[in-house]
């Protein structure tokens, strides 16, 4: 994307009368939030750490049965919805709101093709036995079991925070329709996109520790 | 901020109060964060009067060796249901979303909450969550019977309800998470011009350390939660040892937060005592910076020390030595605030009207509550001590003790406040001493029975205990005698027809200047703060 030509609006300081609006109070807010999501996740990577100190062989193992590929993609998938999100807010400030749509529609869709990847991905353990507290998985050694309900654990978490992305941000969309996100008051936006890329960065240290743990 | 150092005294006087609308919908759909406590304060009430009824009961079946009036199953149902109610739907939440809503805005000199929309939500997501866990009595195979902290693989294997109770936990700390993040908001962006730092008083100080904690620990016992729900519907396997899992992590992620927690029970009562403590003394408070530290520091070191629920568990000496070593370092920010309350009282004018009385019972009770903690904390006596009647009788020194009496304390302090009425003072008195006299009859013997080797959690006891248990359980009655004239009275005196001044107790801290009950918008004009917290003007102190 070129520089932008405008210069960006600046932070909009609360001019209209009897409308209460803290740009800096929302943004504490949403990163208090970021903060309890990185611990929640906190407790699943506590988990995954002790349990892999623990069984580091079976895990090296269990490890290599996931698909490889689909991991990749849906890494690339991800962080290319982040830019997207970024230039969707960059868009609205420079007052683009038809272009400030497209690029939230399209992390939108990136949302979606991660979602259905992993279903993908999801239905072909299953259809291998591999699903938690199948006996096909009880009859592998206790470090296997742990490495898949771990896996469908955090990436089920995970995938439900994308779902919930998806859903916010198609408010988010309505929002910009209705001009209710305008050039001078996008924080809903820029918030979205903080949650968006947490989703983001949390996806990029699940893909090492499950993908590439073999 | 001496009153007669803010421009609005008598300004808002004329102003309707907050209660001026009527209707269940503007109730129901209010973002007014004075209208949201006293929703929490309803709920929260009829939440505490459910919990003390299981505990009567309990006592009752305790009162004769041998069942005496229910079955040994109703006893374990009772038990966790008690603890559950007590802990997360009175204790935890209590002073924070009670007190802490109503008052913090006002006493930082703000119309509103941050995120007032956020804080209804965190109020239905609190019944929510209540709803949930209370309807775990009658769907599904019965209530859950693993008592409060769902030690797993017990929590995983019992045919009760654990599932729904859990996830409604589950929903009251997302609650709670969104209260701490919108209180730390608050007091970072809506102080009033003049309000830095180092003149906020002490109660909202002690809530933006509790907030802190709110929003730090709060996550580790969701996802904790969580994995319970997904053990016992999926079984993933993280915590149960069938599979591979370890049931001593499930510990440890539970203590990381339930033991912080502890701090979110007992932040905000001390700050709520710290305004009591200066306003009847007459006197400004003793080492109002060693008291903010010490919130901090609370909050801090008490995030640290959660293994030592644990040290019979099974966790190498290296880590028992060294969580035994935290466990004593958070006596000590604790001890400070003890000796400031106390040096305030130290050539005061000491009144001693109810919420006073109530305050320092709290000192009393919570120094008892505390140092018997400090026992648990050394390793040797943790050992003979550990899942007695003694550890029962600690955390209700502590949890009652403390947060109960400073819960009451406030009550008394803020009611005229809140409600613009008045209890009857002669009534107050008389309860506060029947809830004084039972309490330590209830829970000192509790602690004499646990020394003696009574363990906790067991329906019936050897005729060595029986005369400890007689005198609890008389303790109990006496106790909630008392309790339950203090409702009558608070409930009554909303009907007597008085009219109550801005400020019936000489208070110096911004929510006195606005008048009983608060106007809708709190301040017509933003009080600016030209002084410290608690700065008594002499002439103050003389009679009307």
């Amino acid at each position: 994307m070129s520089a932008p030509a405008e210069p960006l609006a600046a932070e909009p300081a609360g001019e209209h009368v009897g409308e209460h609006r803290d740009y800096a109070g929302a943004k504490l807010g949403m990163w208090l939030f970021v903060f309890t999501e990185l611990i929640l996740f906190g407790g699943l990577f506590v988990a995954y750490g002790m349990y892999r100190s623990m069984h580091a062989h079976d895990f090296h193992k269990a490890s290599g049965e996931l698909n490889l590929v689909l991991g990749v993609i849906n890494t690339v998938v991800l962080l290319t919805s982040s830019l997207t999100m970024v230039l969707s807010i960059v868009a609205i400030r420079l007052q683009r709101k038809v272009q400030s749509m497209f690029f939230l529609a399209c992390t939108m869709l990136l949302g979606a093709v991660f979602l259905v990847n992993k279903f993908f991905e999801w239905r072909a353990k299953f259809h291998h036995g591999i699903f938690p507290g199948s006996d096909h998985l009880m009859a592998r050694p206790p470090g296997e079991r742990l490495f898949f309900g771990l896996y469908f654990g955090m990436t089920g978490l995970h995938g439900l925070h994308v779902t919930i992305g998806v859903v916010v941000m198609s408010v988010m969309l309505a929002f910009l329709a209705r001009d209710k996100i305008r050039h001078n008051d996008f924080i809903k936006l820029e918030n979205t996109g903080l949650y968006w890329h947490l989703v983001d960065v949390i996806w990029i240290f699940l893909l090492p520790l499950f993908y590439l743990a073999a | 901020m001496s009153i007669s150092a803010s421009p609005v005294a008598e300004a808002p006087a004329n102003e309707p109060s907050f209660y001026a609308r009527k209707g269940i919908a503007s109730w129901l759909l209010t973002t007014d964060h004075k209208r949201i406590g006293i929703l929490y304060l309803g709920s929260m009430m009829t939440f505490f009067l459910v919990g003390m009824t299981f505990g009567v009961f309990m006592r009752l079946e305790q009162l004769t060796m041998g069942p005496t009036i229910m079955k040994p199953t109703t006893y374990n149902a009772l038990f966790t249901l008690h603890g559950v109610m007590m802990i997360f739907l009175f204790v935890i939440p209590g002073l924070s979303a009670v007190f802490g809503n109503f008052l913090l805005p006002i006493m930082i000199g703000a119309k509103d909450v941050a995120f007032p929309r956020l804080n209804l939500l965190s109020w239905y997501l609190f019944i929510s969550g209540a709803a949930v866990s209370l309807s775990s009595l009658f769907t599904g195979r019965g209530p859950p019977d693993t008592g409060w902290s769902f030690y797993v693989p017990y929590s995983l294997r019992t045919g009760t309800n654990v599932t729904m109770a859990v996830f409604g936990v589950f929903l009251i700390g997302f609650s709670s998470i969104i209260t701490g993040l919108n209180f730390i908001t608050t007091m970072h962006r809506l102080r009033t011009k003049g309000m830095n730092w180092m003149r906020v008083p002490l109660f909202p100080w002690a809530l933006y350390a509790t907030a802190w904690v709110q929003v730090l620990a709060t996550p580790i016992l969701g996802i904790t939660l969580l994995l319970v729900v997904l053990e016992r519907v999926f079984h993933l396997g993280i915590f149960d040892p069938s599979i591979g899992g370890d049931p001593i992590l499930y510990q440890h992620l539970f203590w990381t937060y339930s033991h912080p927690a502890v701090y979110i029970m007992i932040l905000p009562a001390m700050g709520a005592i710290s305004e009591i403590i200066p306003t009847f003394a007459h006197r400004t408070i003793f080492g109002y910076k060693a008291i903010v530290l010490s919130s901090m520091g609370i909050a801090a070191i008490g995030s640290l020390v959660w293994a030592h629920h644990m040290f019979t568990s099974g966790m190498s000496e290296v880590a028992i030595v060294v969580f035994s070593l935290l466990t004593f370092l958070v006596a000590i920010p604790s001890a400070i605030k003890v000796f400031n309350w106390v040096a305030t009282l130290y050539k005061g004018s000491v009144e001693l009207r109810s919420p006073m009385l109530f305050a320092l019972a709290f000192i009393f009770l919570f120094s008892i509550g505390g140092l018997t903690g400090l026992f648990q904390g050394a390793l040797a006596i943790n050992v003979h001590i550990h899942d007695t009647y003694f550890i029962v009788g600690h955390f209700h020194y502590v949890m009652f003790g403390g947060t109960g009496f400073a819960f009451f304390a406030a009550l008394h302090y803020w009611y005229p406040k809140m409600f613009g009425r008045m209890y009857s003072e002669r009534t107050a008195i008389v309860a506060f001493v029947l809830i004084f006299i039972g309490f330590n009859l209830l829970y000192f013997t509790f602690l004499v029975l646990g020394l003696q080797g009574m363990p906790r959690r067991y329906y019936d006891h050897l005729p060595r205990f029986h005369t400890g248990h007689i005198w609890a359980t008389i303790g109990s009655w006496i106790m909630v005698a008392g309790l339950l004239l203090m409702v009558i009275n608070l409930v009554r005196g909303l009907f007597r027809k008085t009219t109550i001044p801005a400020n019936p107790w000489g208070g110096v801290t911004l929510e006195w200047t606005v008048s009983s009950p608060p106007p809708t918008e709190n301040f017509d004009v933003l009080p600016v703060i030209s002084e410290p917290a608690y700065t008594f003007n002499p002439v103050a102190k003389e009679p009307a």
